[in-house]
């Protein structure tokens, strides 16, 4: 069901225990380890990693299903277009030039391009089981205090996480404002014209908006009259204190972005981990 | 003894966007401990008087005031919203839409959490506040997941955890079915025996006086109408005129030619002075001949045994059969979750069943697509913001049609033929913004009748409307109706499925739970019970004056009901011609 995609599961997992403080910070220091780094073997470990954490905390596959399938399509156009717009680039980063076989002109697949790219197309596809653990595992209102907790405003905190939160409800308005509109004719199959679709998309669009501003209206009133905004600060219901779980992943991510740090500075001396000299 | 904790002084009020003031000249005191109901219908001022009182005015919506207003000992000209919030807890009508919290107990605490409460503090008042409200077993559930009654108590809980003295209730009624709406009464009355100050603004004035209440406060075009004891209210007569509907009982005793005072209590039934109006009532009801016999009908629609679960584990309907026959006005009720609109969406092909079929004269609609299907079942939604698309009414009669690619010259024939039945057709070159509630609804129903449906299916098509509109709403498809068109009402509205359906179907717990005439369902205690309905005061009216047949008495009096609604049309079209 489309109301499903970013939907918060609750169920007991070690990963769900853990604060969602905890899962902010673990999920900002891995991606920005991948994002620091080209070497493919610290890209595989946190991959690995990051699939065993998806594992435990018990994520079907029919969750993840849908975005899968975007994120597949994305990463397999970006492999294509990065081949086709600079079919050697690997060769200068690495500075050698292995050619296995040539397309036609001077596209020539050589084995530094393919490393380059394979490594590239792995940075991406680590980051994503991150961060769907995140999104799948967080209990939206502890989102908006973890936020909060490292400093962003309560304000924007609370706001994301009551878009999360009521994100089903419109997808369910959607839903019936779609099928009321089909009764009334509109096509909405593949089988109609792109000028047909979009006009047709427009007729939900328009009561769609309408009823949101209604609900955001509804929400807000409800908010200001029980003084949300009153203070700089506030307190939350649903923060957990750190345990002894949470200080550990923490460290453990820690210590996977300092292993990043001194493989990039002290080993590679390079953002590229060279396998070819 | 000065308890004054509200006072209005020659207080005004007017929108900025609008060109004439929504409020004039309130005088208004209302003393700490009262419990005070505010009536009037909608566009009257009276939604507008609360969000004085809880600063929404002028902090969310600006406006010019004019005389003065104080709250607790400020002036809320001054007052922040958060001042005012801590002296007037409000609850909004609509206790779904406004849930901020994930579980029960977030959501209670949402008020403490803005005010820097420590989280230990937090949780040893919100376990305190849950428990008087009794919802403390549900702490750790979602509100979403929680029955109607049980929401009510987490709205209640989370503007109580403020511990204001006064709390406003905006419309408590409005959405719930009629048991759950009682509960929701009797759970304020309990409140106002603590000590708050308690302010219910509401139309449904019956449902409202199944508790006492010390004061009613009559408003209308934005002055207050009477201001005084609800039986002297009722005693003078004038609710009806402002467009609210008197307690049914009364309006029976009415008929039977009783002149209420006063005196004889009528501010409930169970206080109401039956001495003097037994008699007559006996006699007004011996007066009134039987009802003719029904006329045949033949049937038009068939369910067969539909069987539905949204995930293979919950069934939402289990075995459902009914008939549908031609030019019937039916309605399905059932209280909130018990499978009416997935019913209806069931009917409309947009869910397909489990099992089992609709057929209509004799073709199974399965094979048709939902567009398809359109120029047999129609449905027009709740909310008329979920259908409107086009900016000028025309346009969104047309859309079905243009869509259809019938010619043009067609379309305007047939467009102009449903706006004239639906008495739009002198609103043809207008914007649809320029509209009121009840006028957008009539343009949904003509932009769905204008494809032809054989079947039309409106869900709650007065949801959140005051008697005037209800009634305009209603008279609307009554014609409808007498006209030829089938219709099936989905409703938790007792007094529409009351007045306007012959036939009404009950559901329950996913199983249809009876199928029988509208009159008799509110006539059987142990059903209504089952279906969250509550039986009409009529009944109950009946067998205190000892009348032996109380069923008839409610069918006659829904009769006769109907004869004085059309005469007062006549009469208005008389006068107009």
């Amino acid at each position: 069901m489309k109301q499903k995609l970013f939907s918060y599961s609750q169920l007991d997992t070690f990963v769900h225990r853990l604060s969602g403080l905890t899962k902010l910070v673990c999920f900002i220091l891995l991606t920005t380890s991948v994002m620091l780094t080209y070497d493919i073997r610290i890209i595989v470990g946190i991959m690995i990693l990051s699939l065993i954490m998806m594992k435990i905390s018990r994520i079907r596959f029919s969750q993840i299903r849908l975005m899968l399938v975007y994120v597949l399509i994305f990463l397999v156009t970006n492999f294509i277009l990065t081949f086709l717009f600079s079919p050697l680039y690997g060769v200068e980063i690495y500075g050698t030039r292995h050619d296995l076989f040539p397309i036609f002109g001077r596209y020539v697949v050589t084995l530094e391009q393919l490393f380059y790219q394979i490594t590239k197309f792995s940075k991406y596809l680590s980051v994503i089981p991150l961060g769907m653990i995140f999104i799948f595992t967080t209990n939206p209102s502890e989102f908006a205090s973890s936020l909060n907790r490292i400093g962003v405003s309560y304000k924007i905190g609370t706001s994301l996480s009551l878009t999360l939160r009521y994100f089903p409800d419109v997808a369910r308005d959607y839903h019936t404002i779609s099928l009321a509109q089909q009764a009334r004719g509109l096509e909405m199959t593949s089988k109609a014209k792109l000028t047909k679709r979009i006009r047709s998309i427009a007729a939900i669009l328009i009561p769609l908006i309408f009823t949101t501003i209604d609900r955001i209206e509804l929400i807000s009133n409800a908010m200001d009259l029980r003084g949300f905004g009153k203070h700089r600060k506030r307190t939350w219901y649903a923060m957990r204190p750190l345990k002894k779980e949470d200080y550990l992943s923490m460290a453990v991510c820690l210590a996977v972005l300092a292993i990043t740090l001194y493989v990039r500075f002290v080993v590679n001396k390079s953002f590229f981990y060279n396998p070819f000299i | 003894m000065n308890d004054t904790v509200i006072a209005f002084h020659n207080f005004g009020f007017q929108y900025y966007e609008q060109s004439e003031p929504t409020l004039y000249g309130i005088n208004l005191e209302i003393h700490k401990g009262e419990k005070i109901l505010i009536a009037g219908p909608s566009g009257s001022g009276k939604s507008t008087l609360g969000n004085c009182l809880n600063g929404l005015i002028p902090n969310a919506y600006r406006g010019t005031i004019t005389g003065s207003l104080t709250v607790g000992g400020i002036d809320t000209k001054n007052a922040s919203l958060f001042d005012l919030s801590q002296k007037v807890g409000t609850v909004l009508q609509d206790s779904d839409g406004q849930f901020i919290g994930l579980s029960v107990a977030e959501d209670i605490a949402f008020a403490l959490e803005n005010d820097c409460i420590p989280q230990e503090e937090m949780k040893e008042r919100v376990r305190k506040i849950s428990q008087i409200v009794d919802i403390e077993h549900r702490l750790e559930n979602n509100p979403h997941d929680l029955s109607g009654g049980q929401k009510q108590r987490v709205s209640l809980a989370g503007v109580m955890v403020g511990d204001a003295d006064i709390l406003l209730f905006d419309e408590p009624l409005a959405n719930l079915d009629p048991k759950t709406g009682k509960v929701a009464i009797e759970l304020i009355d309990e409140i106002c025996d603590s000590g708050k100050t308690v302010i219910i603004i509401e139309h449904r004035i019956e449902d409202v006086l199944h508790c006492p209440i010390d004061r009613m406060i009559l408003i209308n075009d934005g002055r207050i109408i009477a201001d005084d004891t609800p039986d002297n209210v009722l005693a003078r007569n004038i609710l009806t005129e402002h467009g609210i509907r008197e307690p049914l009982y009364l309006t029976a005793c009415r008929y039977a030619g009783i002149d209420i005072t006063a005196d004889m209590k009528p501010a409930s039934l169970n206080t109401l002075d039956m001495s003097r109006c037994a008699e007559k009532l006996l006699k007004w009801h011996e007066s009134n001949p039987d009802m003719a016999e029904e006329p045949e009908r033949r049937p038009l629609l068939e369910i067969n045994d539909i069987t539905y679960s949204y995930d293979g584990k919950v069934t939402v309907l289990n075995h459902v059969s009914a008939n549908v026959n031609e030019g019937e006005m039916i309605s399905i009720v059932g209280k909130n979750g018990a499978g009416k609109s997935t019913l209806a969406h069931i009917l409309t092909g947009f869910i397909v069943p489990d099992s089992g079929s609709v057929v209509m004269n004799g073709t199974d609609l399965s094979k048709f697509t939902v567009s398809e299907r359109a120029e047999y079942i129609g449905i027009v939604l709740q909310n008329p913001n979920q259908m409107i698309s086009q900016t000028m009414i025309y346009d969104e009669i047309a859309l079905g049609l243009r869509i259809r690619k019938i010619p043009e010259p067609e379309i305007e024939e047939r467009v102009m033929r449903i706006m004239k039945i639906c008495g739009i057709d002198e609103f043809k070159k207008w914007p649809i913004a320029a509209l009121s509630f009840g006028q957008k609804k009539r343009v949904t129903i003509a932009s769905i009748l204008v494809l032809n449906p054989k079947v039309l299916i409106l869900d709650e098509p007065t949801a959140g409307q005051d008697y005037r509109h209800y009634s305009e709403i209603m008279e609307f498809l009554r014609e409808l109706n007498e006209k030829g068109q089938t219709i099936i009402l989905i409703t938790h509205d007792m007094h529409l499925m009351l007045e306007y359906t012959g036939r009404a179907i009950v559901l329950c717990e996913s199983e249809k739970l009876a199928d029988q005439k509208a009159y008799e369902v509110l006539c059987d205690p142990d059903l209504s019970e089952r279906a969250n309905l509550k039986e009409t005061s009529l009944f109950e009216l009946a067998q205190k004056a000892g009348i032996p047949e109380p069923e008839a008495f409610v069918e006659r009096f829904i009769r006769y009901e109907r004869k004085v609604k059309d005469n007062e049309t006549e009469t208005v079209l008389i006068q107009s011609a």
